[in-house]
């Protein structure tokens, strides 16, 4: 490694201890950001020499990432950006910090994907999904996936592993020339009604989707769920057993096997790692608090909160909202939501923007009551479940009255 | 309204443009309609689907450039849209579904034939126009300050065969001073996404024209009031 590059790693990793020191976060983007000021070539220097898988896409790549990493560990130390730092900053720090390791697996913003593939030159890229996710800062879908599609054309060296559920990833990943496609199943649609390639209508049956005016349809999928497990290329069916919970998951551990398998790992091998990985930076935490077993959800645009509402339990239930910048300024992706699902359980509100989620749980017809703390909340449920489902910064806001649960 | 005296609400091409909750509109109509005792039917008319053109209020959202441009070649080629305004139907259109209720618009880089229901065409801004936007609605209206948040390209010039919806104290709308237009019962804003939810003036506004009344009973309002409040403060001068 270069001096600079070395100067850079050991100041990187000091200002990364010093920001946790501090209580000022995980550290995982200040030390990054110091990193790339003094050698802006850090990410790459630090990405040389390492066989590297990056994970995209609009939701599940935090987990994913996490699933991926635990099933690599079988071959040896995987450095990887655990704490959900996507953007290059947190990725040049999350490999100073794990020091030389023969893997990565590193969790990639969306709109960063071309810039990091060029960077680290990775052997595997996954790309799980691609919907509607803060417009008013983020590019629209079609853009995104038009995005993608350009950076994998400049790498044909690159594995793709992709979800053959979604044509936008369909179409993004279709022009590669190594790649391993995977059903995680797909609850939301309402992004990919019209074919990116052709503009015609894109119509779909029993999990099959087509294109009406062109060739873009679904492709054979090689790694599959099927019940509580996931069917390999060879058409072997693994039992899957997670701490956590939701079909979603069990989408996003097919992801991980076939993003391991990549790299020579075989499902045996991977799977009773995967069944250690019990919570994602807070995402999925238990917390008992006062009698009440506190468990977080985080739903950050209308398809995860479909996710979540599939794996919360029938218990008394808090929604947070806020819209920072992080969140996008733009609530109005509460209307892309059906509430229905919670009918049947006491629902608190709470958050910065509780007024919009107040107006729309009252035309959805759900009973709500607006609490302004969260010792309030704790103090209004009886002892047992409470499923918390918060955006991103309100679940950070939440994970902090916590004391920052992991 | 219609003569089996049920009011008729149609959500036009929500597979084509619906990018950001555009389906709460149709929600707060229904249910603002029902809270009055106004039996309502609601049907989302798909892209490939005939456009029914004896319904009441009519709804069309926002979308992506490609969406917008096919949405605006299967209207004018369907033509029920075009013979419901005609027989006097009340229409919301929001962002792209406002853009292309004019005469034209641009979509992809290219200039697209719009509907020609409302007299003004759209073109592209220098930049993106994205946050709160608050504005005076026109005083022949009645109704109180608009409030929403947008997102758009576009800018849109009026000819003189349309009014301006409101006169701009907050963010960009049509050009920085003047936001959405109105003629006769169409209304179209720039407020992107479930606009009504913000404006449930608004909301009653479409419902009056629909069923030919000067006022509608009260209903509670406590929560969105305090939505209104909140971001008409927030959304600063």
């Amino acid at each position: 490694m270069p001096l600079r590059a070395k100067v850079a790693t050991s100041v990187s990793k000091t200002a990364a201890a010093l920001s946790r020191a501090a209580g000022r976060g995980d550290g995982s983007v200040i030390g990054g950001w110091i990193g790339l000021k003094i050698d802006p070539d850090l990410l790459r220097n630090l990405a040389a020499g390492r066989a590297i898988a990056l994970v995209s896409g609009t939701n599940g790549k935090t987990t994913t990432t996490r699933l991926a990493a635990a099933a690599l560990g079988v071959l040896g130390p995987v450095a990887t950006n655990s704490f959900g730092a996507n953007m290059p900053t947190g990725h040049t720090s999350a490999l100073a910090k794990a020091g030389s390791t023969p893997f990565a697996v590193l969790e990639v913003d969306e709109h960063y994907l071309a810039r990091v593939i060029d960077e680290t030159n990775p052997r595997v890229v996954a790309l799980l999904n691609l919907s509607r996710d803060q417009l008013d800062r983020a590019k629209e879908v079609a853009m995104m996936a038009q995005m993608w599609r350009t950076a994998l054309a400049g790498h044909p060296d690159i594995s793709v592993v992709a979800n053959a559920d979604d044509p936008m990833v369909v179409w993004a990943a279709r022009g590669s020339s190594h790649i391993t496609w995977f059903s995680a199943g797909q609850r939301w649609t309402d992004d990919s009604w019209v074919c990116p390639e052709s503009g015609d209508p894109i119509e779909r049956a029993n999990g099959d989707w087509w294109c009406t005016g062109c060739s873009l349809r679904r492709p054979q999928a090689q790694w599959r769920v099927e019940d509580d497990g996931v069917i390999d290329p060879r058409g072997d069916w693994h039992l899957v057993k997670l701490q956590l919970p939701g079909t979603v998951n069990l989408g996003n551990a097919a992801t991980a096997l076939a993003v391991a398998a990549e790299f020579g790992v075989r499902p045996i091998e991977a799977l009773p790692r995967l069944s250690t990985v019990a919570s994602i930076a807070g995402r999925y935490a238990q917390v008992d608090r006062d009698g009440r077993n506190i468990r977080l959800l985080l739903a950050k645009n209308p398809a995860s909160w479909l996710e979540a509402f599939d794996m919360a339990e029938q218990a008394p239930t808090l929604l947070s909202i806020n819209a920072r910048d992080p969140d996008g300024f733009d609530t109005s992706w509460l209307y892309d939501v059906d509430f229905s699902p919670l009918h049947d359980r006491p629902v608190l509100i709470t958050g910065e923007r509780a007024f919009d989620l107040a107006v729309r749980l009252e035309v959805n017809g759900i009973p709500f009551r607006h609490v302004l703390s969260f010792d309030e909340v704790v103090r209004s449920v009886p002892p047992g479940r409470l499923e918390v489902i918060a955006n991103y910064t309100a679940f950070q806001d939440i994970r902090a009255e916590l004391d920052r649960v992991n | 309204m219609s003569t089996e005296s049920v009011l008729r609400i149609v959500w036009i091409y929500p597979d084509l443009l619906s990018t950001y909750g555009d389906r709460g509109n149709l929600l707060i109509l229904a249910r603002r309609a029902a809270l009055r005792g106004i039996p309502v039917e609601t049907y989302s008319v798909r892209s490939d689907q005939p456009m029914p053109s004896t319904a009441d209020i009519y709804l069309i959202g926002g979308g992506e450039d490609g969406p917008q441009a096919l949405a605006a070649q299967r209207l004018i080629n369907d033509g029920g849209l075009h013979r419901a305004v005609n027989q006097g139907a009340a229409v919301l259109a929001i962002c792209a579904g406002y853009q292309l209720f004019g005469h034209s618009f641009f979509a992809k880089g290219a200039k697209c034939p719009g509907l020609g229901l409302l007299d003004l065409h759209s073109d592209r801004g220098e930049s993106r126009a994205v946050g709160e936007i608050r504005g005076d609605i026109d005083p022949r209206l009645g109704l109180p300050p608009l409030s929403g948040f947008e997102n758009h390209g576009g800018r849109t010039h009026l000819g003189p065969g349309v009014a301006p919806l409101a006169r701009v104290t907050a963010g960009v709308g049509n050009d920085g001073q003047t936001e959405g237009a109105w003629h006769g019962k169409i209304l179209g804003t720039y407020s992107h996404g479930p606009a009504l939810a913000r404006n449930p003036a608004i909301a009653d506004l479409l419902l009056r024209w629909a069923i030919g009344a000067d006022s509608l009973s009260p209903v509670d309002d406590t929560w969105p009031d305090k939505l209104r409040a909140e971001r008409l403060a927030a959304a600063g001068s």
